[in-house]
Formats: structure tokens, C-alpha cells, sequence
């Protein structure tokens, strides 16, 4: 029986190795070893995937003759790169404020209070999670029109603060709070918002967390919304810049790419931990 | 113990309104009531059937339904795999899950190249395999999709399997281990009962993941991409452009009544669930005590 518990283990650790390796780890060298090749050996191994010609791809995990040339052509000569960058920094990094200031106080009345419709109120939050961006791009338009806003950081940061997945993140992680430790903390005469501050905000700190990094992967790969609301081109994020990225950059888009990935992968290894206590408190209790 | 919990009920609607206006508020005027509006702007029956009727309408709807019935159960199927897996062969901190879970992080942007590289007519796929298939303008287009889905979301669906699998008390298995249970009678009459309570909110979360395949749709194919692959997004988005507000809200309504409706139907069943839970509960229980009290 030992024996069989050991081969089960290998098997299974072999399969894990394979997945891992195969679909994410080779895919990412593949990728990065792109973005530091020059111009000529692009052409020479991609021409077809940045849709200059066709030749057949010759995939390298490591390039001929790697440069840093496209990263400096980027980030040194491109001010339009750089302005998507920034566009991208400070519509998601609004959002996320927002959603702390209004979201998070939200997912707490949820949780922690009893008041009339709340399990009403609960579900509507819940359909709006799911639904669709597209089923509210012409209702979302024409409010935005009739306010002002089109055409602003405001159309993609406004919706984006209002929308309901954090809050409910956050609710699953203040209901799980124990009963107990809030009495404590009503005994000795805290008021609703120290209980919030002292109690609430420390104990849901993974799902507060985990709703902040999952929103910020969301909006810093925001696409419908900023093609919809946004027709100046100079307050387009990041995001919109490799699928509009012209032939005469196109040795760029590599350097690109990796870039976009960088931020988020950063804060995604960083953050790890909260995920994934956050993700497993969203999944389990019914 | 009961007194503790009626003072926590006390902190009834008048303290609640503070912490959850300032958000509602902003969710009535930005969603709610703009929705309502489009209620109103989808006009009469004619609307909704001329779009019932309607070709784009109908083919856009299939393949949306026939993505997720491909790609949901498969995303289930796989995430479960691996999640038995890492829980079964690998360590808390494993690196497999680090790795795995990576993808949830990448923008659509940072691999519309590397699909690219591995799908166009040239790529590695086609020349691994010796075939000449146009995997991204062509009908199997549709299978890549499924495939970007499942790489994208794979990791997170996994985590939720993990919570479910964690919560799984351990003498269940000592015990069917004493019976002299293998691996497979384990999985069969223990993992999978157990963690069935949890597969409701883990496909929630994925349906709402299968929505935004679209980005990689449009960053990978385009806005016209091969009739197959035609999604309700699409749709909507081509209707937007051509200004056709009353189609759109039709559409949109009938949507959300269906999303409404599955979503109503799923918490429906899981409140009868629990409620079936807690009777047997109580019903153990009240046998636990007479058994107690005749010893």
C-alpha cells in the first residue's frame, strides 16, 4: 500500500511538472526571449505572428542575438507608451480607491447588519457581478453622455468604483468574522466605525486584499470599456496599445507585451499569499 | 449565548445605512436606474421578436451557449484534476501552484503574441503536428478559444477546488482506509460527495470568467472573426456601432432575464439544499439524544 501511495505521488508530480512547464513556464520564455530580439532576427523567426508575410515561425527560447534595444526604443523614445502606461496607472489605481472607500463599507453592511431587502439587495449585487460588460454599454453610454463624462478618465474609473465583485469578496471574508470578537469590541464601548477600523478592516485584510489584486488584473486589462467611452486615442491605457500596434512598431510589440505582463505578475507574486486564502474563502461556504 | 446573538441582530437598518449608501447610490445611478432605461428603450414585442428572429441574433446566442457548455464542464473537469493533484502529490507552498495560478494575472494583451505564435498557419502547433490548419481565422478557431479559456482560468477554478478539498476532514479517509478502501473508491465515495456542496459557487465564478473570453476573442481574431466563434459580445458590439439602441436593449433585458433566471434557479436549489441539510442535522441529533437519554 505504501508503494502504491508512493507511485501516485510520482505519477502525479510528473503530470503537475509537465502542465506546469508546458503551458505556462515554456510559453513565458517563449515570450520574453521575443521581446529581446532585434528587428532583423523578429523578421527572421516571426514574421507571420506579427503579421508582416508569412514564413514559418521558428520558435527560440533563448534569442540569437539579444538586445535591449526594443525596451529602450519604448520606454526612452515612445512618449505614446509611456502615456498609456500612466493612463493605465491612474484609471485602475482610482478604481481601486474608490472601491475601498465606497465598495468596502458595502460588503460590511452586507455582512454584519440586518436591515430590510438585504437579501434582495444581495442577489441584485450578485446578477450585476455576472453579468456581462456588453449588456450595459448602451445604458452606461448614455449616462455617461448625459453627465459629462464620456471621453474622460472618469467614464472607465466612475463604473469601474461602482462595480459589485469586491464588495462581494469582502463580505465573504467580514462574515466569517467571529460573532464573539465584535461583542468584545461593542463591550467596551467602541462605536460602528472603531469596530469597522479596529476589527473588521484586520480581520478581512485577506479578502480585501484578494478583491484589490483581482480587480487590478481586471482594469489594467480593461479593453471594452476604454474602446467604448474613450474615443480620444490619448487616454487610452496600456491595454489597447499591442492591439492597435502599427507595422512600423511591430518589433516593439514583444517588449510590449512583456511589459504589460510585469506589473501585474509582480503584484501577483507578492500578493500570493492573500490570493489564495482569498480565493479559497470565496469558493467554500455556501 | 442567545442573548449575545439578539444584541448583534439589534445592529439592525438604522446603523447599516451609513456603510452601504454611499455605494448603493452609486450602483442605482450607474447601473440600476441606466438599466431600467434601457427596460423602457427595448419598446414593445415586436422588438423582442423582430431580435428573437433575427440571424446574427440566433448564431451569436448559439455560440455563446455552445462555449460555455464546451468549455464550462471542461474548466470544471480539468481544475479538479489538477487541484487533486497538487493537494495529493505536492506541498502547501508548492511552486506547481505558484505557477499554475500565474496565468489569472496575465493581461489579454501580454499573450495575444505568444497565441499567435503557437496558432497562426506557420506556428508551432502546425508544425508540431504537420498539419495546415488555420487555427485562427478558420472554424477550429473555436477550440483556441476554449483553449485560451481554460490556460486563463484554469488556476483560479484549481484554488477553489483546493479550499473544497481542505475542508475535507481527514478521518473520513483514516476510516475508509482501515476498510481497506483503494485511491479510486476514496475519490468516488468521499472526495467527490464532499466537495459537491461547493461545485455551485465554483461554476458561478467561472461563468462569470467565461464572459470575458471575449477580450482574447477580439485582441486574437478581431472584430469580424469566423462565424463560429461570433459571440453575443460581438453582436452587441456591432449593434452599438451601427446605433441600434432598441435591438441592444432587447437584447440586454432578455440576457439578464436569463442570467437572473439561472442565477434564481441555482440559489433556489442551494437554499433547499442547506434547508435539507440542517432537518437532517436536527433530525440526527434529536435521534443522538433519545439514543443518550434510553442509555
Amino acid at each position: 500500500m505504501r508503494k502504491g501511495k508512493r507511485t501516485v505521488r510520482i505519477f502525479g508530480g510528473g503530470v503537475l511538472f509537465a502542465v506546469s512547464v508546458g503551458f505556462v513556464v515554456l510559453p513565458m520564455l517563449l515570450s520574453a526571449a521575443a521581446s529581446f530580439m532585434a528587428e532583423d532576427e523578429l523578421a527572421f523567426r516571426y514574421l507571420e505572428v506579427l503579421e508582416l508575410g508569412r514564413a514559418p515561425v521558428r520558435a527560440a527560447l533563448l534569442p540569437s542575438y539579444p538586445t535591449a534595444e526594443p525596451y529602450r526604443e519604448l520606454l526612452l523614445h515612445s512618449p505614446g507608451f509611456f502615456i498609456m502606461f500612466w493612463n493605465s496607472c491612474l484609471q485602475v489605481f482610482s478604481v481601486l480607491a474608490g472601491q475601498l472607500l465606497v465598495g468596502m463599507p458595502a460588503a460590511w453592511a452586507f455582512a454584519r447588519f440586518r436591515f430590510p431587502g438585504k437579501k434582495a439587495l444581495f442577489f441584485l449585487y450578485l446578477i450585476l457581478m455576472v453579468m456581462p460588460f456588453q449588456v450595459m454599454m448602451a445604458p452606461s453610454y448614455l449616462i455617461l453622455d448625459r453627465l459629462g463624462l464620456l471621453d474622460t478618465h472618469l467614464a472607465v474609473i466612475v463604473p469601474g468604483i461602482f462595480s459589485t465583485f469586491p464588495v462581494y469578496i469582502m463580505e465573504r471574508f467580514f462574515e466569517s468574522i467571529p460573532n464573539s470578537l465584535l461583542e468584545a469590541a461593542y463591550m467596551d464601548g467602541a462605536g460602528e466605525l472603531t469596530v469597522f477600523f479596529r476589527v473588521g478592516i484586520p480581520m478581512g485584510f485577506p479578502g480585501i486584499m484578494t478583491a484589490l489584486l483581482l480587480d487590478f488584473f481586471e482594469y489594467w486589462n480593461a479593453l471594452e470599456q476604454p474602446l467604448t467611452f474613450l474615443k480620444n486615442k490619448e487616454l487610452w491605457p496600456l491595454s489597447l496599445y499591442l492591439p492597435n500596434v502599427t507595422a512600423d512598431k511591430a518589433s516593439l510589440a514583444f517588449a510590449a507585451g512583456m511589459i504589460t505582463v510585469l506589473l501585474p505578475a509582480l503584484l501577483y507574486l507578492n500578493g500570493q499569499t492573500w490570493l489564495e486564502q482569498g480565493i479559497s474563502g470565496t469558493g467554500v461556504k455556501e | 449565548m442567545k442573548i449575545k446573538y439578539s444584541s448583534i441582530s439589534a445592529r439592525g437598518s438604522k446603523r447599516a445605512w451609513p456603510f452601504l449608501l454611499p455605494g448603493l447610490a452609486g450602483v442605482s445611478i450607474f447601473v440600476v436606474l441606466p438599466f431600467l432605461d434601457t427596460v423602457r428603450r427595448s419598446g414593445g414585442p415586436s422588438v423582442y421578436r423582430e431580435v428573437l428572429e433575427n440571424r446574427a441574433f440566433r448564431l451569436a446566442a448559439g455560440n455563446t451557449l455552445r462555449f460555455m457548455g464546451t468549455a464550462l464542464p471542461l474548466l470544471m473537469a480539468v481544475s479538479f484534476l489538477l487541484s487533486l493533484l497538487v493537494y495529493r502529490c505536492a506541498g502547501k507552498r508548492s511552486l506547481f501552484k505558484t505557477v499554475l495560478v500565474l496565468p489569472v494575472a496575465v493581461p489579454a494583451a501580454g499573450v495575444v503574441l505568444l497565441w499567435r505564435m503557437v496558432f497562426c498557419r506557420d506556428g508551432i502547433l502546425n508544425g508540431l503536428t504537420g498539419l495546415s490548419v488555420d487555427w485562427i481565422r478558420g472554424p477550429q478557431s473555436f477550440a483556441v478559444l476554449v483553449f485560451v479559456y481554460l490556460w486563463k482560468n484554469v488556476g483560479y477554478q484549481m484554488l477553489l477546488w483546493l479550499a473544497a478539498l481542505a475542508g475535507i476532514p481527514d478521518e473520513l479517509y483514516e476510516a475508509a482506509e482501515v476498510d481497506g478502501a483503494g485511491e479510486l473508491k476514496k475519490l468516488l465515495y468521499i472526495t467527490i460527495p464532499q466537495v459537491k456542496r461547493s461545485a455551485g459557487m465554483i461554476l458561478f465564478l467561472a461563468v462569470i470568467n467565461s464572459f470575458k473570453v471575449f477580450r482574447e476573442a477580439y485582441i486574437v481574431a478581431g472584430p469580424y472573426p469566423h462565424e463560429r466563434l461570433y459571440l453575443l459580445q460581438h453582436l452587441f458590439n456591432h449593434w452599438f456601432l451601427g446605433m441600434e439602441i432598441e435591438k441592444m436593449s432587447a437584447a440586454a433585458v432578455l440576457l439578464t432575464a436569463v442570467i437572473g433566471g439561472t442565477l434564481g434557479l441555482f440559489a433556489a436549489a442551494a437554499f433547499m439544499g442547506t434547508e435539507k441539510q440542517k432537518a437532517e442535522q436536527t433530525a440526527k441529533q434529536k435521534r443522538k439524544r433519545k439514543g443518550e437519554q434510553e442509555v
